[in-house]
Formats: structure tokens, sequence, C-alpha cells
């Protein structure tokens, strides 16, 4: 399963800061550019990378399996990471997790029926000041969270 | 009170090449070149600052730089730790978002002292935003001539690269930081060897969190006697505080070494929601203290030591007399289970076990011995890893039953919450 050209593009500025004879440093960069085209990591997917980069497709399903943010299964099309830990429970996300919840009709790990949304229980974020906290697709961090900025939040995502 | 990391960052361009200038930017730089200052003058600066590893050892980071091998003819490297993942931690985050060319002069100059000409900055998977700016000021700086080839017209080069994590809190441990940059799985490797003698490719390699790497310049600029005198003997200069939970206003607080913890609450507003009844000084992995010990300590490394904990990361977490102290660890528990990396059998397996018995009693199925088989059970994971995660699992699980035991033994007799109210 080829990657679009955008995609190579940026693998191939990856690949490029680091030393010539150590490609593999690039490839939680070319998984996670992957996921970005893709939505998920197939095994097609990450052979191709595991050949793009020269590796043995093991060692590349050893990292993609290793590293929590990387999807080895389809996942909605937002993808929502809370996170719970202690920092945030202190300040009401476990509020949060009820609320998007039943907003949602899913528990975590969850998919709703009309694939558009996810959600994850996710570990600390190293944003702990602007708490409770979710990620929307691994990129975008929403902090400081009430019932009604979830709302807003929520209906933005078209 | 003077700042060194956090100071003038008023407005929305103070991450840009242009603002740090104006704020000394890069002066630190320019006198090492100007003034001839030879690898060994910067070193001794930094070992005169008393400069403590700032990610949570405490390592004395001038020291740490005169192991690396001198009259080493192949490639040796330069790491920077900003995989921050430690619950309750998130000072690193702010020096990236808001003052990221600090970071970068520290590194340049750290790599000028070892003789280094590559740096990788590795960034926490989960800040996507921070990661991209920070790519951004790297842009700025080979733009301007700071990083590259012959810096400055220095003769010395110097170049600096960023790595992003994906969601890993292991990889904050150094040595599996450098396994990830290597493209695996980021399990720590047995030590020694360090990684001033085989780290990053095999190669000498020294890593610093990002407050550490942040501070030389001033240090630099300033001298080091001068940065030393900021806090106290043994514990020189100030420190990024991360204040979470409850409290009204969390978030980072620059203090030297040695400030009141009660001034610091009053800095972050005050208690929210109740009296004080516990804290976590220095992010979830270290002790917890009572509150009434903690309001007659000060904030720095020898002091929380002698209470009993340590300073850590510097992350401060606030607990107020709702808090359920079985859920608090039952939570943290859940955290290390969830981390460990899986390599080392008494953390793979005990962690697990530690999270299971500590949800037992949370959930009314506690049994009297419960409390001694958890202590038994940090006992025979404390110092018996190759790294320092099992003992992140043991340490919180021993001072919450430590301090707080009545409060578990409730639990297990009564098979409810001595506190009713947390969430």
């Amino acid at each position: 399963m080829m990657l679009g050209a955008e995609s190579l593009q940026k693998i191939d500025r990856e690949i490029a800061k680091y030393p010539s004879d150590q490609k593999q440093s690039a490839v939680m960069a070319a998984l996670r550019i992957a996921q970005m085209e893709k939505g998920w990591l197939s095994g097609e997917t990450m052979n191709f990378v595991a050949a793009y980069l020269g590796m043995e497709p093991i060692a590349v399903y050893e990292v993609a399996s290793f590293y929590n943010m990387y999807n080895l299964a389809p996942v909605g099309r937002y993808k929502i990471t809370l996170c719970t830990n202690l920092p945030c429970a202190l300040s009401g996300a476990n509020d949060v997790a009820r609320y998007l919840q039943e907003k949602l009709g899913i528990g975590f790990n969850e998919t709703t029926a009309d694939g558009k949304y996810t959600l994850r229980e996710g570990e600390c974020f190293g944003a702990c000041g602007e708490a409770p906290l979710f990620l929307v697709n691994n990129v975008r961090m929403c902090g400081g969270l009430t019932v009604a900025e979830i709302d807003k939040i929520l209906a933005e995502l078209e | 009170m003077e700042q060194i990391l956090l100071k003038g960052l008023d407005g929305d361009r103070t991450w840009h090449l242009a603002d740090y200038v104006k704020r000394d930017g890069y002066a630190a730089l320019r006198k090492i070149f100007s003034e001839k200052m030879t690898p060994e003058q910067v070193i001794d600066q930094v070992k005169k600052s008393a400069l403590r590893g700032r990610g949570g050892a405490g390592f004395p980071t001038g020291l740490k730089w005169s192991f690396m091998p001198k009259n080493y003819d192949g490639d040796k490297y330069l790491v920077c730790n900003t995989d921050e993942g430690e619950p309750g931690t998130f000072k690193d985050r702010d020096i990236m978002r808001f003052n990221p060319h600090q970071l970068i002069e520290g590194m340049i100059i750290a790599a000028y002292a070892m003789g280094i000409k590559v740096g990788y900055n590795y960034i926490h998977g989960e800040i996507w935003e921070t990661y991209t700016r920070a790519e951004e000021a790297l842009e700025e700086a080979r733009a301007a001539g700071f990083l590259g080839e012959n810096i400055l017209g220095s003769g010395f080069s110097f170049q600096l690269h960023n790595h992003l994590g994906y969601g890993a809190y292991i990889c904050g441990e150094e040595t599996a930081l450098l396994e990830s940059i290597e493209g695996k799985k980021g399990q720590p490797r047995f030590k020694p060897p360090f990684p001033a003698s085989f780290g990053l490719y095999g190669k000498p390699t020294t890593i610093n969190n990002t407050e550490t790497f942040a501070s030389v310049p001033w240090i630099i600029l300033h001298g080091g006697e001068k940065y030393l005198e900021l806090g106290r003997p043994n514990n020189g200069g100030t420190k990024l505080f991360s204040v979470s939970g409850h409290v009204n206003r969390p978030g980072n607080y620059e203090v030297p070494l040695g400030t009141p913890f009660a001034k610091l609450l009053e800095m972050a507003g005050g208690m929210r929601g109740g009296k004080l009844k516990a804290c976590i000084p220095g992010g979830s992995s270290m002790p917890v203290l009572p509150g009434e010990i903690m309001m007659d300590l000060d904030m720095d490394y020898d002091s929380i030591a002698k209470a009993g904990s340590y300073l850590g990361s510097g992350a401060v977490i606030i607990m107020n007399d709702t808090v359920c102290m079985v859920k608090a660890l039952q939570r943290l528990s859940y955290f290390y289970f969830e981390e460990s990396c899986g390599q080392c059998t008494p953390c793979r397996e005990g962690t697990g076990w530690l999270y299971r018995v500590v949800d037992r009693i949370e959930n009314g199925h506690g049994k009297n011995e419960d409390l001694d088989l958890l202590l038994g059970m940090t006992d025979n994971i404390q110092g018996r890893t190759i790294c320092a995660l099992g003992d992140a699992a043991a340490m919180p699980v021993r001072s919450f039953v430590k301090h707080f035991r009545d409060e578990f033994q409730y639990h297990i007799d009564h098979k409810k919450c001595l506190v009713p109210s947390y969430a």
C-alpha cells in the first residue's frame, strides 16, 4: 500500500535528520506520517514503511505496537484521547469522561456507529496545568474543558 | 525575584528568534566566541553554578559534562530530553512553547563545551503544536547562522534536530530515549556502560533535560557563581515548579531553589475547595507527603529529601481533604502498570499486581493482609529492575500506605471510602 507523494516527501525530510546509515531512526516519524494519511496502520502500510526504510517488517510492528499513539485498527474520523491521570482527575477529568461517554453514547476504546468518534483514555500529556484536557487525532490539544467547551469543540468537528 | 527561564515572556511572539535576541538571546554564545572561552572554561562555569539536572535525578550538570571523552576521534552526540510525561510535570512544554531559542542556545553551548557536532531534541509525542513550533525555531536558528557549519565564524559547527515521541512514558528514561531515537521500542538499557561511553548509535552521548540546557546561557552570561547565589549551596539557581491539582491557579512558577512551599502555594492562588491534605512534591513517582509536613518545607533538593521525598522534576501535585488516597493511588498504580515496558519481570508483573491489589481495596474487596502484601511487593520491585520505573511504581505505593494507612484500612474494614466526595 503505497503512500502519497506528500507523505513520502515528509518521510524523506525525517530520514535526512539522521546519519545516512541510520534510516531506521525515521521509523517513528514515518509511521506517524503514514497514519496521518491513512487514518490507521494496516499490515500493508507497515510493510511499505519497512521496505521504504530497509527494515525487517517485524521491527516496524514492534515500534507500532509499543507506542500508544499509533492506531493498529481503524478508528473514527475523530479520535478523542482524554487524560484521566491523577492531576487531571483532581481537576475534573472523570466528570469530563462521564459527559463524553454519555454525549457520544460510547465507552472508552469504542467508536460511534456512524464512524465519527473514537474515545480513548490517555496517559499524561505533560500539560496538567490546563487540566482537564483531551487530544483530537493526536494533534490538537484542548484544555480547560467544561461542558460548554466540549459542546463547542464537538459542534465544530463537522 | 530573578527569573531565568520565563523572564520577559509577554505577548505571542516570544518564541521567535528576534524576540529572544531582544532578551539577551544568543549573547552567551557570542560571549564564548568573542572572549575565546575554552570548553574547559565553559564546563567550569557550569560546575560553579551547582546546576543540577532538572529532569528529576538532580545530577550535577557540570560533572556529567566532564564525563564525555575529550580526545575522541569519532562522532559524539548531544541529546535533550523533552519527553515530559511524568504526571504533574508540564514545565518543559512551556519552555519549548514560549522560549525555544533559549533551549537551542543552551544546547549549542553544551555542544561546544563537549566538542559535539550533532544533537537531537526528543519531544513528547502528545504536544504536536509545540513540536511544529520547535521545528520552526530550528529553521530560524539555522537561517541566522546559529546552527550549522562554522557558527558565527567561530569554526565550530553544530547541527540540531527534533525527534517526536509517540506515547511512551518510559522514553523519558534516558537510555530508552536513545533506543527510541534509534527507531526501536523504548526499552531501557542496562547500565553500565553509561551514555557518556556508549550512547546514541553506540557513541559517547550526553543527555540533559530541557530546563537544564535552557539554564545554561544565563550561567555563561552572568557567571556560575551568580547563578549559585540565586539558590542555595548545592542547589543553585531558579527552578520551574509545575503546580497542579487543587489550587486556584495551576501553572508553572519559576522561583529560587529554597523557596518555602507555603509561598509557592500562595503564588498558585492557594488551595481550591478544601484544606491541604497531601502533596506529591516532585512528580507522581516521588513519595507523597502529608500536608502538615509540606507546609514546613522549602523547595530544594536537600530539604525535600530530608523530609522523605524528592524534588524530582518539580511537579507539585496538590490534594485537598476531599481526596480519597486509595483512589488517588489506584490511578497512579494503573499508570505504571500501563507504562511498564515489559522488559524486567519484577516491574512487568509487579506493576500489574500492585494495581490489582490497590484496585480491589478501592472497590471494597480488600483483604486484611493486603497492606503488608503491597509493601512486600514494593520490596521485591524496588532496586530489582534495569531502570527506575520499578522504583517509580513502588514509591507512591509505599508512601501512600505509610502516611495514610488508616484510610486504606478503613476501605478494607468498611468496604467504603472514608472521604466520600472524590469524583
